[in-house]
């Protein structure tokens, strides 16, 4: 218990000390380049750690953070938000496709979907002026943060009749939980109306660079009637389209910069690792709770910052 | 020769990891190139001053052009670094590509067009055909 405890402080402590802000005016004005490449790295590996207990991806994590409190421009964080999202949904897609945590046929529809919607939301992101997006992008995290903390995901939604689409589609499955051996037959429902949903979660993944695993679960999960597990899995898996469209409008645009994307990706993927490890000795609930207040604050911090009023 | 739904699916992931897996390992080479500073387009001394400004003005600042002009730079260390991540983005064609036959042999026809119409979608999204800026 107190290792356990000791654990939480450090990830605590580690998360308040360090501020890149400070290490910037500790440097001074002729700081050297590689001091803002180290703090997004280190700030990444620590995201990255409480990322996995927490239940969220790196992107939505990463872009209202490091919008807030570096000095890039948010073309390039959002760029490198998606590369985020979109290294880790690919790193872990395999494996979810593999075990069958991930399902393919109920995946490709709502990717096809989202990942087109997502040029779109990436063109208009690219195409507002920077302020506008900001204040957009404080009130979407606010937004995330409101669905996160009251949307309580169900472990087997009850699903009375499969609909028509989902039927056609193939839209089923038997569902193995590892963890205890038994066996869960699954059918969607409500299929159309997740399909318009998706047209919006993909403009707010290309808009944003967020990656939108927070939307993609809930949706899977609560509406369609989708095992947790395997809206967990699928919604991962499908971000590895959604990104991936989204990731190729800002690269032909200029905005993603390899000194801000590649110690982004290599830190959040590091951190990830070690967070994938301490997953079963921290307790959840409350990194739960510390992400959700570093999601209040960073959008609270972007909304301002769009307003002129904390810049 | 009866192929399951389950061959679509593993097939898929075996893709999907062969092209992260390399992937990942080009980015981090690249990168590491890049630190070195071996020939970068843009001098990493210049990025402090660049990285504030939007990406439409760090393309005019160092003579780039939305699209695929990168590629023609891709012997200079950023640009490598950019065409990693551009495979990255890509990796999934090859594996929406590699299940067609099997939902083809399986008869999940709708499957089949869903393939190649996101297939579709993501060139769509590199062709730079929406390469525009603020």
């Amino acid at each position: 218990m107190r290792t356990r405890t000791a654990q939480v402080a450090w990830l605590f402590a580690s998360l308040a000390l360090f501020s890149p802000e400070a290490l910037a005016a500790e440097a001074g004005p002729g700081a050297p380049w590689w001091i803002w490449p180290v703090a997004l790295f280190v700030s990444c590996f620590l995201l990255g750690i409480i990322a996995v207990p927490a239940g969220v991806g790196g992107g939505v994590l990463f872009v209202p953070i490091v919008s807030g409190f570096f000095p890039f421009h948010l073309d390039f964080v959002r760029g490198a938000g998606l590369l985020v999202a979109l290294s880790g949904a690919l790193a872990a897609g395999p494996r979810l496709l593999d075990g069958g945590l991930a399902n393919l046929r109920l995946a490709l529809p709502l990717a096809l979907i989202a990942s087109t919607s997502s040029i779109l939301g990436a063109v208009i992101g690219l195409a507002l002026p920077a302020s506008a997006v900001q204040v957009a992008l404080g009130l979407a995290i606010l937004g995330i943060v409101a669905v996160m903390a009251s949307v309580r995901n169900s472990e087997h939604p009850h699903v009375p009749q499969a609909d028509r689409l989902s039927q056609a589609l193939g839209m089923h499955g038997i569902f193995t939980d590892g963890a205890t051996g038994s066996t869960t037959p699954w059918r969607v429902h409500r299929t159309p109306a997740a399909l318009v949903l998706f047209v919006f979660i993909g403009i707010l993944a290309g808009m944003f660079g967020l990656g939108a695993g927070w939307a993609n679960l809930p949706v899977l999960n609560l509406v369609m009637g989708v095992p947790l597990k395997v809206s967990a899995g699928t919604s991962s898996f499908i971000l590895t389209l959604v990104d991936s469209s989204a990731a190729w409008i800002y690269l032909n645009q200029g905005a993603v910069l390899p000194i801000i994307a590649a110690p982004s990706v290599i830190g959040m993927m590091l951190g990830a690792r070690i967070g994938a490890r301490v997953l079963h000795r921290v307790p959840a609930a409350t990194i739960r709770r510390l992400v959700l207040a570093l999601l209040l604050f960073a959008g609270l911090r972007a909304l301002l910052k769009g307003l002129g009023i904390w810049t | 020769m009866d192929v399951s739904p389950d061959v679509a699916q593993k097939r898929y992931a075996r893709w999907l990891a062969w092209g992260t897996r390399l992937g990942l390992a080009l980015l981090v080479l690249g990168f590491i190139a890049y630190i070195l500073g071996l020939a970068p387009h843009v001098p990493i001394e210049r990025l402090p001053a660049l990285w504030q400004r939007p990406a439409s003005e760090l393309l005019e600042h160092s003579g780039l052009q939305p699209g695929w002009h990168w590629a023609s730079l891709v012997h200079r260390s950023d640009m490598l670094v950019i065409a990693t991540i551009g495979f990255l983005a890509s990796c999934s064609i090859a594996s929406l590509v590699a299940v067609i036959p099997a939902f083809a042999r399986n008869r999940e026809n709708v499957f089949v067009v869903i393939c190649i119409l996101q297939v579709a979608v993501l060139l769509l999204a590199a062709s730079g055909l929406f390469a525009g800026g603020h």
